[in-house]
């Protein structure tokens, strides 16, 4: 690619990275709890925009390669005692291997049909947890034996590393010819074909590579908790506000996912004082942002979003 | 010698044979045209041929191997290439990186381009001539730039046979030329091409052989000359032999001098493509016009343009009002009633829900008269009153959508293709149902038609229409010595 790989704008970039990572030494515990969920949340965004916006499929069960990661690595600490460093890779398999079982079938079907299907996954799922409540604790939740760290510093740089290390792949792979030919995909799948991509094979791939980040993302998320319960990592509102954060920070991008994550937690932090008011106003301001900016908060940035030649 | 070779290839698409049986075979650096009215099945048999519809009988052998079902990544691989109607390039890509996309191995196993892959591009580009805009972004580019984008694409990668569908749509005449020209280079180089296009005129001097559908049938094969001069081509195109139109229907409706419909359109733009210029018409009261012309030249636009579904520089005046700004609802309660080319019936609904949904704006007694004049006017469908829409023919759907129009109570009907893929004895009716409407009600009609038999039938005056612009008008007792055949 004839791209240049560093212009002013990723240095703007890297330099918000490098800032943030000195946060701990400026803002208070609690503010790097609210980072640390940001940053969680900011990688679900991401792995769920490289299936929409990139491959243009309407994932609605984003949750369910999160829960099967959250609920494998949890399961796998409880019961099977395994040390925490054991159990995310685990969970990030169980995501992945589901992911694989759902998107063969699923990919048979076109538009809205693949995202029915998806959706019926998560609600498989918490069925499945529910019917199971003696294993995976039901509502309530599954406890853990184990957590990363009760530092929240520490917890801090687990979430922001792990959030740097997916925007860094992602961004690899999307401005990579791989990345090319799903993008294609995503615009206009005969005429790829045409081309001669078998574009399942591509489709396929990015939703492996988004199983792979959720189920990692969602692993880490309970090991941070110390619980795994359907309300943060299975529940339908968690897809909602994975969905709202990609498209207020901007689709087809991967610092626009990151932006909208942010926004969104942050935002519902601030609202706090206002109780149950406090998710109606995000969803407002969510849909003042989508009026005045429709491509996102990237699309702000104006020239960010066209890449130098 | 004999790359592509097609027998009986048949797409049934629900109710609706597509395709029947068709057989015709390419040569290396021979360039093959398909031609055939819209609808004829010939964009159909391209998607056939690419894969990207599989057949359901028939062989298609490719370099002497079957290809007919495979899928289209495989098809592609093998050396063959098409280049779509409408294209989609990435937007956020220069063109360079659109070309290059083209040529990039189908395995997931990449993280990097290599040179090679870039000079080829390169060379792809310089080909048809995008050197220029290599690294600008392709909405920048002018429409005719876009398509030289889609042909770069689909030479890049060398393909033996390569598909074309509708390649000069939307061009300029200067344009039509130079891509002439360079699907003429191709074939120079041992390349040998399909070009699908309703325009015959457009490619008899650039095609070496024609293969002429209808219906999805094959009606004709030969050189341009032998296939322009068929009997049944030209019937399929025009209608029966314009010598043969008798003198005919009686004229002798009530014709005001009261203006109701005046067009005066500078220019309508599709993205980059000019779909229509310079359009001055008028319609008076009582009056019968026809423009006719042939599929793409712009006849559908122009009645969108009318009822402002797109946009349009210039002033249509309807009544002596402006129609500018206006929306579609408030055009059609003003008085004018659409039947649309492809019909857009309500399928699922049954023959009198459409009827009594066009007559939304009726009261209740009003409606019950109006359907029974639309029952009155076509029996056929009083007969099937409580069948849903999408169970009846062709021509008993044509009915349908006439009815529903009229349901409008309409001072102004626009009728686009009503003949279209009907039976000569279908349209018989229709025609019958048409000279009972003017003779009774003195409704207005604008008539959209390429089958000229018809127009001329039925007008008082008509209006020609080739690319975009107004070629001829006139009374239409005068259209077939002054124009008559030269249109193919």
């Amino acid at each position: 690619m004839t791209r240049t790989w560093f212009d002013w704008k990723t240095g703007v970039v890297v330099l918000a990275f490098a800032a943030t990572a000195c946060l701990p030494w400026f803002v208070s515990g609690y503010w790097l709890g609210v980072l640390t969920i940001s940053s969680y949340v900011a990688v679900y965004a991401m792995a769920w925009d490289l299936l929409f916006g990139y491959g243009g499929e309407v994932n609605f069960g984003p949750t369910f390669l999160i829960g099967l990661g959250a609920y494998g690595a949890g399961m796998c600490n409880t019961y099977l005692g395994w040390p925490v460093w054991v159990c995310i890779p685990v969970g990030t398999l169980a995501a992945v291997i589901g992911g694989l079982a759902l998107v063969g079938p699923a990919l048979r079907l076109k538009g809205p049909y693949f995202g029915l299907v998806t959706l019926v996954a998560v609600l498989l799922l918490s069925q499945v947890i529910n019917m199971f409540a003696g294993y995976t604790g039901g509502e309530i939740g599954l406890a853990l034996m184990d957590i990363l760290t009760i530092s929240s510093t520490g917890n801090f740089y687990y979430a922001f590393g792990l959030m740097t290390l997916t925007a860094l792949v992602l961004r690899i792979l999307v401005r990579s010819p791989l990345g090319l030919i799903l993008e294609a995909s995503g615009q206009d799948s005969t005429a790829t074909e045409a081309l001669g991509f078998s574009v399942t094979k591509f489709k396929i791939l990015a939703f492996v590579v988004s199983a792979f980040f959720s189920g990692l993302a969602g692993a880490m998320t309970v090991f941070y908790f110390g619980t795994a319960s359907p309300g943060t990592v299975v529940a339908v509102a968690v897809t909602i506000q994975i969905i709202i954060a990609t498209i207020i920070g901007g689709r087809r991008s991967i610092i626009g996912s990151i932006l909208g994550a942010v926004f969104l937690i942050v935002a519902g932090e601030f609202l706090r004082p206002v109780g149950q008011l406090s998710s109606t106003l995000v969803a407002v301001l969510a849909l003042i942002v989508l009026v005045f900016a429709p491509n996102g908060f990237i699309s702000v940035f104006g020239a960010r979003r066209e890449r130098k030649a | 010698m004999t790359i592509l070779e097609i027998s009986k290839i048949s797409k049934r698409f629900g109710g609706l044979q597509a395709v029947d049986q068709i057989s015709f075979s390419v040569a290396q650096g021979e360039v093959v045209g398909l031609i055939g009215p819209n609808g004829s099945g010939k964009s159909t048999t391209l998607s056939l041929i690419m894969g990207v519809v599989r057949p359901d009988t028939g062989s298609i052998k490719f370099h002497g191997h079957e290809i007919a079902g495979h899928p289209t990544h495989a098809i592609a691989k093998r050396g063959m290439a098409m280049v779509f109607q409408h294209s989609r390039p990435l937007h956020r890509q220069t063109v360079l990186e659109n070309i290059k996309l083209a040529l990039l191995p189908d395995t997931i196993f990449q993280l990097f381009t290599g040179r090679q892959i870039e000079e080829k591009a390169r060379s792809a580009a310089r080909r048809v001539g995008l050197e220029g805009v290599l690294d600008q972004r392709p909405d920048s580019l002018p429409f005719a730039d876009l398509r030289r984008l889609e042909l770069a694409k689909a030479l890049a990668a060398d393909p033996a046979v390569l598909l074309l569908d509708e390649p000069f749509a939307g061009l300029a005449p200067s344009e039509t030329r130079e891509f002439s020209e360079l699907i003429v280079s191709m074939r120079d180089a041992g390349q040998a091409i399909v070009l699908v296009d309703h325009n015959v005129k457009a490619v008899s001097g650039l095609v070496d052989r024609i293969v002429a559908m209808d219906a999805g049938q094959k009606i004709a094969e030969g050189t341009p000359e032998q296939v322009t001069s068929d009997e049944k081509v030209r019937e399929v195109y025009f209608g029966k032999s314009l010598d043969t139109v008798e003198e005919t229907r009686d004229r002798s409706h009530q014709i005001s001098d009261h203006r109701l419909l005046n067009v005066d359109i500078k220019s309508v733009h599709y993205g980059q493509a000019e779909a229509l210029r310079n359009i001055q018409l008028h319609v008076d009261e009582g009056e019968f016009v026809s423009v006719v012309g042939l599929n793409g030249s712009g006849k559908t636009t122009l009645f969108n343009s009318l009822l402002g579904f797109v946009e349009y520089r210039g002033d249509i005046q309807w009544d002596g009002q402006t129609l500018r700004g206006k929306k579609p609802a408030d055009i059609a309660t003003g008085g004018i009633a659409l039947c649309p080319e492809t019909r857009e019936l309500f399928t699922h609904m049954s023959v009198l829900e459409n009827l009594e949904l066009g007559g939304h704006a009726l009261d209740n007694v009003d409606r019950r008269a109006q359907i029974d004049r639309v029952f009155e006017l076509f029996p056929r469908l009083r007969e099937r009153a409580k069948q849903s829409a999408f169970t009846l023919s062709g021509g008993e759907q044509q009915m349908l959508t006439i009815g529903r129009a009229l349901m409008q109570k309409p001072r102004l009907l626009l009728l686009d293709e009503p003949t279209l893929g009907l039976a000569p004895l279908i349209i018989e009716s229709i025609s019958d149902a048409l000279d009972k409407l003017q003779h009774e009600s003195g409704l207005t009609v604008l008539l959209a038609e390429q089958n000229l038999t018809f127009a001329v039938q039925h007008s008082d005056r008509i209006y020609l229409i080739e690319t975009g612009s107004l070629q001829w008008n006139g009374a239409a007792d005068r259209f077939s010595e002054e124009v008559g055949a030269d249109i193919l």
